[in-house]
């Protein structure tokens, strides 16, 4: 008797540490996440006192001209877009990495990225010839709308592929998605060689993306995407910590598990389609934040999608800061920031958690 | 900090200073080597507040202004904390979206348009100098390029046989990547009143090796990257180049890619030299009297 009330009080011991523990976890990334914002509405080329900063937040009508458009139109609309963007990744990431039941798997893994690379090589090579007469504005207009169209139709291209009678493979998905990148990356490669220096250059700036081009116009295109799909993720969350077990596994727990592929599949492709059309290419948060996370918090969906949104966020924020402050007035591609920061960082809790340093 | 601090407001009483409206020298940032090397020819450059990452000539362009990054790829808070009240800008850049949020903020954004002639060269010093205030350094200036323009053609017309000119951009693992038609090392070469020999090619491209025997360049043009230039050996040991009419009288030309391609105000000058090392001396000897 004593022995099974022991061994409750360990459990719910254990249980409220984790709960503590999640508890410390949150409050840390809201902190942090704030932390970063309100810097990054600080720093960057031009010099604006945290004073005036504020009253140009507080729509202080004293507060006008360029300072006031700095602070609005171009530091305001990049955070937000980097909250978004960041969280769109990291979200997508875990989520593919729950799904394929692989650590390797990131969002570009289900066709989107080459898909969407593969578009934007076409408007940037081809627009100035064949899109310019036809809509009469520069090409870069339709960039982010080819982007997500090319992203959205690999995906589901590569689902139709996966997909035989009502049952998708995860496998035929990955190998297909492999194929796939192969052949965009052939079409992609044509256009480069089909390109001139210039355009060359801007499909490689592309491809290392960017927050430059955030606009209030295009957050007002990609936020109506992008958040109904953070709020929506914790509640799959139950299915996908069941199919960590297996498919069937998740299946006798209850789980509609040919729906739940079809729903995190396109709502992945939507959510880094969208990231992906106003951001271009944004390597390694996908990976290094879900990761990061499941070390610290364990691989419970429930709080690791919810976590991932606001460390997404936070860190392609920060990113941006370093990337647009650097080598002011220029500014680096985000793509150079993240994977050079996140990186060694990821490399090095690797390293320590194999040596019992973190849990 | 308190230092900052104090040189805060001096810079804000010099900077109202500067745009008091008596023109007093409006504040430009330029965008594109070719703008940057006309302003400075124009004498201009204490304009200057900053300059993108292709100004190369002259050198003290980037080293005393502030670098706002790659033509294309222009950040606009960037561009918009060096207080510009006008941005001069080559066609190519942008991106559109920064370039919008500068306009929203009230600086002018004037466009310098790119045509690969002498009749562009001409008509881009004039819209600079006009822009900048400086008319009259315009058309001094582009009466030099006038007359160096007219030099270029008197030597032309001297020209009994075209060389066949091929120009390498680079060369990778040995695989040459060579300006076409359309190019602007197209437009120099016929300017020096050679024949392009890659003229079957549209843009730069990547070269086999066939094409290039095939091509029969008398000469191989390329340019200068800094401290790195092709040498004749690295050019004319590959098998394609090997056996050219090039390699045989070992006829390589380097040069300064901007003094070059970049169709600025030293064009007449950089089309001379070209023509001096096609077509050595003795052939022009009538032509000089």
């Amino acid at each position: 008797m004593s022995v099974a009330l022991e061994n409750s009080r360990i459990f719910v011991e254990a249980l409220t540490a984790k709960r503590r523990r999640s508890v410390f976890a949150t409050t840390l990334l809201v902190l942090c996440a704030a932390a970063i914002a309100i810097l990054s509405l600080k720093a960057g080329a031009v010099e604006i006192s945290a004073g005036r900063v504020v009253a140009i937040l507080l729509g202080s009508q004293a507060e006008t001209g360029r300072d006031a458009l700095v602070v609005l139109n171009v530091r305001l609309p990049r955070l937000l877009l980097g909250l978004l963007v960041g969280a769109a990744l990291a979200v997508s990431g875990a989520m593919m990495q729950g799904l394929f039941r692989n650590p390797l798997a990131d969002p570009g893994i289900v066709g989107v990225s080459a898909g969407a690379g593969l578009a934007a090589a076409v408007t940037i090579v081809l627009g100035e010839r064949f899109i310019t007469p036809v809509i009469g504005a520069s090409p870069f207009l339709l960039l982010p709308v080819g982007a997500f169209l090319g992203g959205l139709a690999t995906t589901l291209a590569l689902y139709g592929i996966a997909t035989r009678e009502g049952r998708t493979s995860v496998a035929t998905m990955l190998l297909a998605g492999i194929a796939l990148g192969a052949l965009a990356g052939a079409f992609t490669g044509l256009l480069a060689y089909a390109s001139d220096d210039r355009q060359l250059r801007d499909l490689t700036f592309w491809s290392l993306g960017s927050l430059g081009g955030a606009t209030w116009a295009k957050l007002a295109v990609v936020a109506p995407i992008i958040l109904p799909i953070l709020i929506a993720t914790p509640m799959l969350a139950r299915g996908l910590n069941a199919l960590v077990l297996g498919e069937a596994e998740a299946y006798h727990l209850g789980i509609g598990v040919q729906r739940l592929k079809t729903t995190i599949i396109l709502l992945v492709a939507a959510a880094v389609g969208a990231s992906v059309a106003v951001a271009g290419v944004i390597g390694f948060v996908g990976i290094v934040v879900p990761h990061l996370l499941r070390l610290a918090i364990g691989p419970d969906h429930r709080l690791l999608l919810p976590l991932c949104a606001i460390l997404g966020g936070a860190l392609l924020a920060g990113a941006d800061i370093l990337a647009r402050t650097i080598v002011a007035p220029a500014e680096l591609p985000i793509g150079i920031v993240t994977a050079a920061i996140g990186a060694p960082f990821f490399l090095w809790l690797l390293l320590h958690r194999n040596r019992g340093i973190v849990s | 900090m308190k230092l900052a601090k104090l040189i805060h407001p001096l810079a804000l009483a010099a900077a109202l200073v500067a745009a008091s409206p008596a023109l007093a020298g409006e504040r430009i940032v330029a965008v594109g080597g070719a703008v940057t090397e006309i302003i400075y020819a124009l004498g201009a450059q204490e304009r200057l507040v900053g300059v993108d990452s292709t100004s190369h000539h002259p050198p003290e362009a980037l080293a005393r202004h502030p670098d706002v990054g790659y033509v294309r790829a222009l950040s606009a808070e960037g561009v918009l904390s060096l207080a510009p009240d006008r941005i001069i800008a080559v066609e190519a850049a942008g991106p559109p979206d920064a370039l919008a949020l500068i306009a929203q903020a009230g600086v002018a954004i004037e466009t310098i348009p790119e045509e690969l002639s002498p009749e562009g060269v001409l008509a881009r010093i004039a819209r600079v100098g006009s822009l900048v205030d400086r008319p009259d350094a315009a058309r001094i200036l582009a009466d030099e390029v006038r007359r160096g323009i007219d030099g270029i053609e008197a030597r032309r017309s001297a020209i009994e046989t075209p060389v066949r000119v091929l120009f390498v951009l680079s060369l990778q693992n040995g695989r040459a990547m060579v300006g076409g038609s359309g190019t602007s090392a197209d437009a120099v070469i016929r300017l020096a009143g050679a024949e392009n020999a890659a003229k079957g090619i549209e843009g730069f491209k990547p070269i086999t090796d066939e094409a290039i025997i095939a091509a029969a360049p008398d000469v191989i043009l390329t340019i200068n990257r800094g401290s790195h230039a092709l040498a004749p050996d690295d050019v004319f040991s590959l098998p394609a180049f090997s056996a050219t009419p090039a390699a045989a009288a070992r006829r390589l030309v380097a040069m300064d890619g901007l003094y070059l391609l970049g169709f600025g105000p030293r064009m007449p000058q950089a089309v001379l030299d070209l023509m001096d090392a096609l077509y050595p001396a003795s052939a022009f000897s009538e032509a000089r009297g």
